[in-house]
């Protein structure tokens, strides 16, 4: 059952886990959280599937309320008891030893061995994530302590060697100092440092630079993308930038209202969008834009940037079909019916649009003349 | 090498400075109360009644001639101890309660009723009863101190802790595999210091001025025990002729309260990591 694959760490093999035989990291497989709340039980999350590669990065994109961060905090089991939830599904985990496990079906002392250890996580809010009266060594060895059974200096000493690892400069100094000492950069710093400390296999981010300026999220996210090539693991990435998805992240899976969409690697989601609401967002980019006028032959044509009319429904009343379908330029009467199922759309990549089925792209977007 | 930069930085404040060295007499005179007055608490010299303060009687004599600051500094260990251990008592218990209370919700209400009932019946009230169903000694009394002022720090310690409990690094805790029993005790206690001190330094002062009432109701200590309270309630009926004898012990209570106060603000505001820069 120790395949040699799956149990390293090794970048260069993981590699060769492109193909679909190789055991996945982690495979979610129909996954739903709901919430018992006093208007009623709410589906935040509902039947989803994915999968994220050994050594790979995969993107959850979504709006705000689409499911991401309960889908990370229902992965790593930290909704809290008393929220009164319900979740269904499986999330398969291989771990170092090559054992796979179900997160959702762990005892909670053993799902506690893996947090910090096997499966990191690294939160939005630098400046609220790191407890206030500790020193950061203390934070970092404490995980450290925790899971390798190092004795309080060695762990300081193991703590040192993660803030150099995060390019921290004085790491031996700013080890004895308070998070309110550091900028909102080097916390985000520290937090990975503290995510990296026990050398995980899979790392959660849960929008780990919506709270930094731009120079500092680039440094982050190549901070990110070097420590992945030297450790092999693998990255959840839940973000709302688009930017950052193509540029950093392997395979997509973009979620609306609880589900996912469209699943697809990165490459073709951007060059051909299935579902039209992917094809909505990558509509808002600036960029994408351009690019449009620039193929109408309308350079410097001062047209308003395209926007996704409406909202999202609300959880408590959701649309009898398609949750898509109030906001959605190409809905048919059919749409209003059901849910459409999440559907192949050729090798993996699927979409969750009954214009998949019929046609083989969805028309292109009208560019609006402001 | 770590505590003189700490103890420096809390002493920066000249009023702090001063409660300390306040304090700090205080204590000394009670314990070396043997060495420096030369009198028993207890001795009694009728002829010597109600006398002004002198060279050899400091702070005068009461109405059994008995010498005042002989009184006040063996006064001092009883008082001092009672409030010590009251204030001590009530912050583990209330502690306590307040952090289950506060973090798991289902303690909440059970924990909170029995607190708010017994916060419904006035401190001194409820301390008589106490001493009355005990019988009144020393520790009777501290038993029904910690009983009236944990359900005080109950409430603070529940109220901070559901505001820390929600904040983020409670969940990053988690997130790195710490157990729920570690996560209170490790990260979320320290977060409550800053509260929990400043209800200690309170109830220190409040369990001096409650004992001293109880005292004076004659529900307190044995009256052979010179307590700071005894001693104000024993000769209150004496303060018109000879003032000295209430004023002594009075000034002794309160220069100990707000030494005690002030001294736990600028605790507080050490301990605050947050206004660490600006101290």
């Amino acid at each position: 059952m120790n395949s040699p694959i799956t149990s390293s760490n090794d970048p260069s093999t993981a590699d060769t886990a492109s193909t679909v035989s190789i055991t996945p990291r982690l495979d979610v497989r129909h996954l739903s959280t709901f919430f018992d709340t006093d208007e009623g039980l709410i589906r935040s999350v509902a039947d989803v599937s994915f999968s994220i590669r050994p050594g790979k990065t995969t993107a959850l994109v979504g709006e705000s309320g689409s499911g991401k961060s309960v889908t990370s905090l229902t992965l790593m089991r930290l909704l809290s008891r008393t929220a009164a939830t319900q979740v269904s599904g499986q999330a398969l985990f291989t771990n170092r030893a090559g054992e796979t496990l179900d997160l959702l079906a762990l005892p909670e002392p053993a799902m506690r061995r893996i947090r910090g250890n096997e499966i990191a996580m690294i939160f939005q809010e630098p400046m609220t994530s790191l407890n206030p009266v500790f020193t950061v060594g203390e934070q970092i060895a404490e995980s450290v302590r925790l899971h390798m059974g190092l004795d309080r200096s060695a762990a300081l000493a193991h703590a040192q060697r993660m803030l150099e690892l995060v390019e921290i400069p004085a790491a031996a100094q700013r080890l004895h100092e308070y998070p309110h000492q550091l900028s909102g950069g080097m916390r985000q710093r520290v937090m990975i440092a503290l995510a990296m400390a026990c050398n995980p296999t899979l790392l959660i981010a849960d929008e780990p630079t919506t709270a930094l300026d731009v120079t500092i999220q680039a440094q982050i996210l190549e901070l990110m993308r070097r420590l992945q090539a030297e450790t092999g693991m693998s990255i959840l990435f839940i973000t709302h930038n688009l930017g950052v998805v193509a540029h950093h992240a392997d395979d997509v899976a973009v979620m609306y209202a609880g589900r996912i969409v469209e699943s697809a690697p990165v490459r073709e989601l951007f060059a051909l969008p299935r579902h039209p609401y992917t094809q909505g967002l990558l509509a808002c980019l600036p960029a994408q834009q351009r690019k449009r006028e620039l193929a109408a032959g309308e350079v410097g044509a001062k047209r308003r940037l395209y926007a996704i009319r409406g909202q999202v429904s609300s959880p408590l009343a959701p649309p009898p079909g398609c949750a898509f379908e109030p906001r959605c330029d190409h809905a048919l009467a059919a749409c209003r019916e059901a849910m459409p199922a999440l559907e192949s759309a050729g090798p993996h990549r699927s979409a969750r649009c009954i214009l998949v089925r019929e046609t083989a792209t969805v028309p292109a977007l009208p560019v609006e003349t402001a | 090498m770590k505590i003189p930069l700490t103890l420096k930085k809390l002493f920066r404040r000249r009023i702090v400075l001063a409660a300390g060295i306040c304090l700090l007499v205080v204590v000394l005179v009670a314990l070396l109360a043997n060495v420096i007055t030369g009198y028993d608490p207890n001795e009694t010299a009728v002829r010597e009644r109600l006398s002004v303060p002198t060279a050899s009687h400091l702070m005068g004599t009461d109405e059994l001639g008995r010498d005042l600051f002989a009184r006040i500094a063996f006064g001092g260990r009883y008082s001092l101890t009672i409030a010590a251990l009251t204030a001590f008592g009530a912050i583990v218990f209330g502690t306590l309660f307040g952090l289950l209370a506060g973090f798991f919700r289902r303690l909440d209400a059970p924990i909170m009723r029995v607190v708010d009932a017994m916060m419904s019946l006035p401190d001194i009230l409820l301390a008589i009863a106490l001493v009355a169903i005990l019988g009144p000694s020393m520790l009777n009394v501290v038993l029904a101190l910690v009983l009236v002022y944990s359900p005080r720090v109950a409430r603070v310690v529940r109220a901070s802790t559901l505001v820390v409990r929600e904040l983020l690094f409670v969940e990053a805790a988690r997130a790195v595999g710490v157990s729920t029993g570690r996560i209170l005790w490790r990260h979320i206690l320290p977060n409550l210091m800053s509260p929990i001190l400043v209800q200690a330094s309170f109830i220190f002062a409040y369990a001096i001025l409650a004992e001293a009432a109880l005292s004076f109701l004659g529900v307190g200590v044995p009256p052979e025990i010179p307590t700071w309270g005894t001693m104000v309630a024993g000769s209150q009926q004496y303060a018109h002729e000879a003032l000295w004898i209430v004023l002594f012990p009075g000034l002794a209570i309160i220069l100990t309260a707000l030494s005690l106060q002030l001294l736990g603000d600028g605790v507080r505001d050490l301990l605050d990591p947050r206004l660490k820069k600006s101290l």
